[in-house]
């Protein structure tokens, strides 16, 4: 089985000696270099635009402003397209804006020899607005005399408002029940960012009358195709080139400067690079939504879910990027995981505002779903009396779940099992009675939180994927995907999906690392947790195929019926004792140079995927606070994950460990700290602080595996799960240690002593 | 303003012309060919860019080329030696401590260093020792399992020397 074995990475050792070239790695001779100028205001017009003291600079070899490029709005979403105009994405911004929209905007680019020349024209361009009155609050901006930031897109700022209800009942008419509970919440999330390490630069130039683009992207399909709209050029004259990229997170799903590259490469006829600083990846890229939601629930005292109202608004900032699907992925959440026996009424708001665009990142609005969600059923489970994992227990999804929304299929869960290993591990029965009595300094609490994640974005959008395999003359294969690897290991499981099926061996499946859309066959990338779900399903039918063509030649050769023949370590053996028949070099060689009968064996095949499943998991945590200092410490912390089969369980801890990390950071202390004008004034990892090795407690996790029927190899999302839950655990452990419900994020010091205060609780209790 | 700097990369003395602002990134970078030495923030917050300067790890992003002159300087490319990993690099392939790999030559190169400090370490030191470091895939887990096995793989064999002796 090459399934569920820890293989090495077949990326590692290119990676540990500096082999493995990343974008800015990639040699263009004569290569210019793009800075952008920025807004310096958060809402306003260009009126004008001096760039005579920049273009005097030495080394600089043009300036274009907002009154230059095209007139042509384009969308950045990294969604595969939707045919139906009702349904496509939110084209509403320019390659650089006159109307501009938060502070960072582009209404300017430079180009120059160097760096240095680069930087110093960007100073010296003087742009002059006319400023507009910024609006930065959600409902500030849902208010009637808010000036609408895209009155060409949209008549006011809401993006999309969405509402669904499941069941009959109106919920307001609970009030007249006897015997239930009315609990009520507001809930808040703060901006963060995805700190991947690799800037999101870009090299482009002229080749063969196309435009080529080397990019440290998520989707380089996408990416071509949004060029092409963003420039009105053939998408056959537009090659896209991904390389290995040092992190995305969800910021590289979305269509940033590419275009901007492309179309400067189109007007100066030279190579160009675009690049981006750390402190304009924090401004002017994608964050993570704030999203506020207020929450109302009746709850009976047996602790049955009979009805919950649900109303979300998403800061979505200046630009749709992926628009509704963030939001309303997070309301998806907040019902499926629970089922109500009366009513679910929901409501989700989708708004621009003058903060920087907020897009997709790592957990997809399923995170702040999660903080939401299970802060709010903690304070449900408490306002009854109830243990929150019994209450849990009583009204999670089950197997056989059909979602009445997407009918997305709860095919297999092993989610009560994660709740109980979770529960051994964090001692949960006597800790949950033995803490939450403290009254001094120190108080210790333990809490959890769970999810489920949906795996790829069926049938909410397109599913599809095709991979190509080439039999190499020693019977090794060449694998081309449009899947990519960003770092979560694709490459690696999917070799061993490869070598699965094909029955050749994990290290003479070589999958090719890069993607090049000139060759590469069409995927729309990595986001979603979906692409060993998806892409999987595409391995496994293209190794079918292959390995029919192979056995049907080797049949050909030597007469063995081919229905009887397979392949187990690189021979091709008798299915009913095993007798070597032809070993796959022999058989390769055969292929390529017989004179009798040559035939070049490949397979290219592509599947539409039209199903879907659940992954689930849960974290506990046990923390300490210092209630002088506001300050939490995670003394243990474990995620148990039901992802299906493990597909290579080093591979998929690293995956687990990492998105825990970012969830600590997320609920500990990252946050977007800005001046009253929407200047960013933490926009460095200096002063945006990411945990350090020495900021972490161990992190543990333990895998519940099932084989999921639906999936090719058993296996169900990973990618983005671990990161969901670490906060509300965290947040619901605060709550059993000061039985204090803290409803906004981040749970940093600052903001814990002010809830201390307010909240009259602290050093001297005691 | 053109200087030439003579200083040891990776064991071989090199003399190259620079101007005397640049930074040892660039040179390293665009000038030997060095693409190991990664740009994460240009600012020194990050540790990406991390070579070791006579043995000390530095960040290469706030280090002026011409303070390098005399000095050897080691990038992750001059690590592997007659087509063997150093034994941290293996560490790191063997313990699944590389995820996107950004991060990964700058951390290797600080390992290297913890693991010349031929002592023992704990966990809690381990960490401290490379927290000069961001990396946002990991969380760590695995290159602390790396650099202590490193670091263990060392002692063990200067054990046996000890004993040879």
């Amino acid at each position: 089985m090459e399934i569920g074995k820890s293989y090495c990475r077949v990326d590692a050792v290119d990676k540990v000696t500096g082999r493995a070239r990343y974008t800015q790695d990639y040699p263009v001779p004569g290569l210019l270099t793009a800075r952008l100028v920025r807004s310096t205001v958060a809402n306003g017009r260009v009126k004008r635009i001096d760039t005579a003291a920049a273009a005097a600079v030495p080394g600089v070899r043009a300036i274009y402003t907002c009154f230059d490029v095209p007139d042509r709005n384009y969308p950045t979403a990294g969604h595969p397209w939707s045919l139906d105009p009702g349904h496509q994405d939110i084209s509403d911004r320019h390659l650089l804006n006159e109307r501009v929209r938060y502070v960072g905007d582009e209404v300017a680019v430079v180009v120059a020899d160097n760096a240095v020349a680069a930087d110093r024209a960007v100073r010296l361009v003087e742009v002059e607005y006319e400023i507009y009155p910024a609006v930065f609050d959600v409902e500030e901006a849902l208010k009637p005399e808010a000036m609408p930031l895209h009155p060409d897109v949209r008549p006011d700022n809401i993006i999309v408002k969405s509402q669904f209800k499941i069941g009959e009942r109106n919920f307001d008419d609970l009030a007249n029940e006897t015997d239930l509970t009315f609990v009520e919440g507001t809930y808040d999330t703060q901006v963060v960012q995805h700190c991947h390490i690799e800037l999101p630069v870009s090299r482009g130039y002229m080749e063969d009358g196309k435009i080529v683009i080397i990019t440290s992207t998520q989707i380089p399909h996408i990416v071509r195709r949004v060029i092409s709209q963003a420039l009105g050029l053939a998408i056959g004259k537009i090659r896209v080139i991904k390389p290995y990229i040092g992190g995305g997170f969800g910021n590289k799903q979305d269509v940033l400067y590419e275009p901007l590259n492309a179309w400067l490469v189109q007007q100066l006829g030279r190579p160009v690079e675009v690049f981006i600083s750390r402190e304009e990846t924090f401004t002017s890229t994608r964050t993570r939504h704030a999203i506020r939601t207020k929450l109302k629930t009746f709850v009976r005292s047996d602790g049955r879910l009979i009805g919950r109202h649900y109303v979300g608004y998403a800061n979505n900032g200046g630009y749709a990027s992926h628009g509704h699907a963030v939001c309303a992925n997070c309301a998806n959440e907040y019902r499926m995981l629970y089922q109500d026996e009366a009513v679910l009424d929901s409501t989700s708001y989708t708004v621009y505002t003058n903060r920087p665009a907020a897009g997709a990142m790592r957990g997809y609005g399923i995170p702040q779903a999660c903080f939401i969600m299970e802060a709010h059923m903690d304070d449900v489970a408490k306002s009854i009396g109830m243990d929150p994992v019994a209450f849990r227990r009583k009204n999670m999804m089950k197997a056989g779940y059909v979602d009445p929304v997407t009918t997305i299929t709860c095919h297999s869960t092993k989610l009560d099992e994660c709740l109980t290993r979770g529960m051994e591990h964090i001692d949960w029965a006597r800790k949950r009675t033995e803490y939450g009595r403290d009254t001094g300094n120190i108080r210790r609490g333990v809490g959890m939180a769970m999810f489920c994640y949906k795996t790829g974005v069926y049938p909410i959008s397109l599913e599809t994927s095709t991979v190509r395999m080439i039999l190499n003359q020693d019977g090794s294969i060449q694998m081309q995907m449009g899947a990519t690897e960003i770092g979560q290991g694709a490459s690696t499981v999917f070799s061993q999906m490869a070598a699965q099926t094909l029955g050749i061996s994990f290290e003479k499946i070589h999958i090719v690392q890069a993607q090049d859309t000139d060759t590469t066959p069409f995927d729309t990338g990595a986001y979603a947790s979906r692409q060993s779900y998806v892409s999987g399903m595409a391995v496994k039918k293209t190794a079918e195929v292959m390995k029919e063509k192979i056995l049907t030649y080797c049949s050909e050769r030597t007469g063995e019926p081919a229905d009887d023949l397979d392949i187990h370590a690189d021979v091709i053996v008798r299915r009913t004792d095993g007798t070597p028949v032809m070993d796959m070099e022999e058989l390769a060689m055969n292929a390529m140079y017989s004179l009798e009968r040559t035939e070049h064996i490949t397979a290219n095949e592509t599947v539409h995927c039209r199903d879907n499943t659940y992954a689930f998991g849960a974290t506990f945590a046990e923390i300490e606070v210092d209630m002088r200092y506001g300050k939490i410490k995670v003394v243990d912390i474990i995620n148990v994950h039901d992802s299906g089969t493990i597909l290579n369980p080093d591979v998929a801890a690293g995956q687990v460990h990492g998105g825990m990390s970012m969830g600590l950071g997320y609920v500990l202390g990252e946050d977007y700290i800005y001046d009253d004008d929407g200047v960013q004034q933490n926009a460095n990892l200096l002063h945006y602080k990411i945990l350090t090795a020495a900021d972490h407690p161990d992190l543990h996790h333990a895998f519940v595996e099932c084989e999921d029927p639906s999936a090719p190899y058993g296996n169900k999302a990973l990618g983005e799960p671990p990161t969901l839950t670490v906060a509300p655990a965290i947040r619901n452990a605060l709550l059993h240690a000061t039985g204090l419900s803290i409803n906004a994020l981040p749970l940093s010091p600052q903001n814990l002593l002010r809830a201390f205060e307010a909240a009259g609780i602290g050093e001297n209790d005691d | 303003m053109y200087t030439v700097v003579d200083m040891i990369v990776n064991g071989e003395a090199v003399s190259v012309p620079v101007d005397s602002r640049e930074l040892l990134l660039d040179t390293l970078r665009d000038r030997l060919g060095l693409t190991g030495v990664k740009r994460g923030c240009e600012v020194g917050e990050c540790g990406a860019c991390t070579v070791l300067i006579d043995g000390e790890p530095f960040d290469s992003c706030i280090y002026l080329t011409i303070w390098a002159r005399g000095k050897e300087v080691l990038t992750v490319e001059g690590l592997a030696k007659d087509g063997c990993l150093h034994p941290v690099q293996q560490a790191f392939v063997e313990e699944a401590a590389v995820q996107c790999g950004f991060c990964t030559p700058g951390l290797i190169l600080s390992a290297v260093s913890l693991v010349g400090k031929n002592r023992p370490m704990t966990r809690d030191e381990i960490r401290v020792g490379i927290a000069g470091h961001l990396c946002r895939c990991t969380g760590y887990e695995h290159i602390l399992n790396a650099v202590a096995k490193a670091i263990d793989h060392n002692l063990s064999k200067e054990a046996t020397h000890e004993n040879a002796r």
